[in-house]
């Protein structure tokens, strides 16, 4: 741009600008830099560098209280943890995989349905955007009641046709399943949003040539569509990965703390809070936090290698 | 735009950002001076809450303090109190706190002023009319660190219909007739259930406790050592869970506190339920209960030892020591605690921790005549905790509450006990260290 090559070639100064401007003007980068630099380090570096450190010391109670150094001692602890952490972990994986499953094939099939034009469309999008606008406390109280076992909605309709009532959210069985389940209720619309963005802005080209070429419905979206929209759909995974995988409100709303009283849906983050808020463990909450986030890291990057590949 | 005035821009907004936030602080460091009219209290939502805000203009009138209330729910609460207090916030003046579940915590933390001073001052407002009992689980090291405000103890609610429908001329005395009475109103009645009570791991613990007592069990014994798999506990546990598995609603959930117990006794859907008496009045409340004219109240069954329901001090008022308004706060909380308040409270359906009340003919007329008769045994038997006194109590309750849940759902509750016992033990161990 012409104004952009003037603002970084021009002279800015002459020799009766006062002192503060040519100051700000030799340091330009900085000073524009500089709030979203102070934001950055007082709000993401600075907690992160805190956490850290708490989790290399045996901090419980409070936070204030004398603490001391312990290494990685706490890390150790947690990791040889088969009884909360390891299941916390294999839980989270469980609903975060069956979750984005559900939401990305339901939420492909859903946008293929609404790619081309029809009549009362616009009707259809709003309705199936209302899940994602209610607050998670409230879906899960929602869900609550209509799963319960006793009085719910859903036993009741289960038992007109002859199927006896099932404990859904009071199951330790069933639980985790079920609030994947709202999950993939509240969340699957995102998915569509997505992807049907990434559809309206594919080219119509390569699908008339194949077409011409006689392929057929399948073979059009598995050799043509999908593979244009690739990327969209690696976005959509990372977003709503990213937000499963941390997913507190659904679980916390509907099983309380420590995620029932078998810990059925509790998943790192659950266990987190629980050590912090329950038990004042900072010193061993704050390792777990640490680990959580270097998975949630980590796979985002395996996530991100791949597409590049792709 | 040119150049340096586009920089210019920038700085004038940077600055006005700055001046704006340096205004937000000391604005509301201003209003934490030392001295000031304007007392913050936090509260937990209860019935006592709902009374003393009705109160509240009498207090600001008589005394030109302005009252700032904070009402919360009992987690949210803990969760509050975790965040500001560990911050070291000196914005709670007066915080209403459970002596049992954190009073050991806050006051090891050292989150709770001294105020051994401060109560004995007054001669009036007359410290040593509050219970022993109580007046000891707000002290620690010798320091009166709160004042109790709200005692609890277990009673018995019974559906006079559905005894009455079955047979039963009177409310069961014992644990085994409340078993063979649960039994044959849940056989007679489908759809209602015999017995329920709170069946969430940390829930059920404190209601679970007067059984345990009763069955001659306790958490921890004299010399501090663990005791949730003695041959009195292990008996405990399978009779609470065994009543709530064999009687109890079908596909019972097993994270239910009051609130779902409640409501299930309170829709008419079982014939038994044992609960804090603080709760009554959701029973009795014919806006909140369907079964408000049917309800009535008995002492806790007695069991192999005897009827040993809890009786506690489930609230009270402290200061944060981090306040700086810590005068005007113990002004706050002597008007809420004085014997006026209390009464006042106490007539509302809120028991008090203060003797005289009790003494008072006023204090117990507006309880249902049972529940007034089932209070007076409790207090006079009762075991002064309801839960492990510990520093760890959250984590102690899930511990001693594995093996409810599990003799809920039909596991082996007395492998649970013994597990239970060494995971408990450990916690302990770790404590005293």
């Amino acid at each position: 741009m012409a104004a952009d090559t003037a603002l970084r070639t021009a002279p800015l100064t002459s020799p009766t600008t006062p002192g503060w401007a040519r100051w700000a003007n030799r340091h330009r980068k900085w000073l524009f830099a500089g709030p979203a630099m102070a934001f950055v380090g007082v709000l993401i570096v600075f907690p992160l560098g805190w956490t850290v450190f708490l989790s290399l010391t045996d901090a419980e109670g409070s936070v204030r209280a004398d603490k001391s150094f312990i290494g990685l001692d706490n890390y150790l602890e947690v990791l040889r943890d088969t009884d909360r952490f390891w299941p916390a972990v294999l839980r989270t994986v469980e609903f975060t995989g069956v979750a984005l499953l559900f939401e990305v094939v339901l939420g492909m099939a859903v946008a293929l349905l609404l790619w081309r034009p029809f009549r009362g469309e616009k009707w259809v999008r709003v309705a199936i955007l209302l899940p994602l606008v209610a607050t998670p406390v409230a879906v899960g109280m929602m869900w609550r009641l209509i799963l319960d076992p006793n009085i719910g909605f859903a036993n009741q309709m289960l038992g007109w046709v002859g199927i006896p009532p099932q404990p859904w959210l009071s199951g330790e069985k069933t639980a985790l399943m079920t609030t994947a389940f709202m999950d993939i209720w509240q969340w699957t619309p995102m998915v569509i949003l997505i992807l049907l963005a990434g559809l309206t802005s594919l080219p119509d080209e390569p699908h008339e040539a194949a077409l011409v070429d006689g392929a057929t419905a399948w073979q059009r979206f598995r050799y043509v569509t999908l593979p244009l929209l690739m990327p969209t759909v690696i976005v959509a995974i990372l977003l709503r990965g990213i937000d499963a995988i941390k997913t507190f409100d659904i679980l916390y709303a509907t099983k309380g703390k420590g995620g029932g009283s078998f810990h059925e849906v509790e998943t790192l983050n659950v266990y987190a809070y629980g050590l912090s808020f329950d038990y004042n463990e900072y010193g061993i909450a704050s390792a777990v936090l640490i680990l959580f986030f270097l998975i949630i890291v980590g796979s985002m990057w395996v996530l991100t290698r791949r597409s590049k590949e792709a | 735009m040119r150049p340096h005035s586009l920089i210019a821009v920038a700085l004038a907004a940077t600055t006005a950002c700055l001046g704006l936030s340096a205004c937000g602080g000391s604005g509301s460091e201003g209003g934490e001076g030392s001295g000031s009219n304007v007392v913050k209290v936090t509260l937990a939502n209860h019935v006592w809450t709902e009374n003393i805000k009705k109160a509240l203009p009498e207090f600001e009138k008589q005394s030109g303090l302005k009252v700032e209330i904070t009402q919360l729910g009992e987690d949210q609460l803990s969760d509050q109190y975790n965040v500001k207090l560990n911050a070291g916030s000196a914005d709670i003046d007066v915080m209403m706190y459970r002596p049992l579940q954190e009073g050991k915590l806050f006051a090891k933390n050292k989150y709770l002023a001294d105020i051994s001073d401060k109560v004995t001052a007054n001669s009036d407002w007359n410290w040593s009319d509050f219970q022993a009992g109580p007046v000891k689980s707000t002290t620690y090291d010798d320091k009166v660190v709160g004042v109790p405000l709200i005692t609890e103890q277990e009673v018995l609610y019974y559906r006079k219909d559905l005894l009455k429908k079955a047979g039963i001329a009177a409310p069961p005395a014992t644990l085994d007739e409340l078993k063979s009475a649960a039994a044959k109103i849940a056989a007679d009645n489908p759809g209602i259930a015999g017995f329920v009570a709170r069946t969430g791991k940390s829930a059920a613990v404190t209601q679970f406790s007067s059984f345990l007592y009763s069955f001659g069990g306790d958490f921890i014994d004299d010399s501090g050592k663990a005791t949730v798999n003695t041959d009195a506990a292990k008996q405990a546990y399978a009779f609470y869970g065994g009543l709530i598995k064999d009687y109890g609603p079908k596909n019972v959930s097993t994270d239910m506190s009051w609130p779902e117990a409640m409501a299930i006794f309170t829709q008419g859907k079982a014939a038994f339920y044992t609960e804090a008496d603080s709760l009554y009045a959701n029973a009795t409340d014919p806006a909140k209960s369907k079964v408000s004219d049917t309800v009535g109240f008995a002492p806790f069954p007695a069991g192999p030892a005897g009827s040993k329901a809890y009786n506690v001090p489930s609230w009270a008022l402290g200061i944060n020591s981090a306040s700086k308004n810590q005068a005007n706060a113990w002004k706050f909380i002597e008007w809420a605690t004085s014997q006026d308040q209390t009464l006042a409270n106490q007539k509302a359906g809120v028991p008090g921790a203060r003797q005289s009340v009790w003494a008072n003919p006023e204090g117990t007329a507006t309880y249902p005549k049972d529940l007034a008769d089932a209070i007076a045994v409790s207090t006079k038997t009762g075991v002064g905790h309801d839960r492990p006194l510990v520093v760890k109590v959250p984590e102690a309750r899930e511990i001693v509450g594995q093996p409810i849940v599990d003799a809920i759902t039909g596991k082996d509750a007395a492998a649970s006990a013994d597990q239970a016992q060494q995971a408990f033990q450990t916690l302990l161990d770790d404590e005293n260290k």
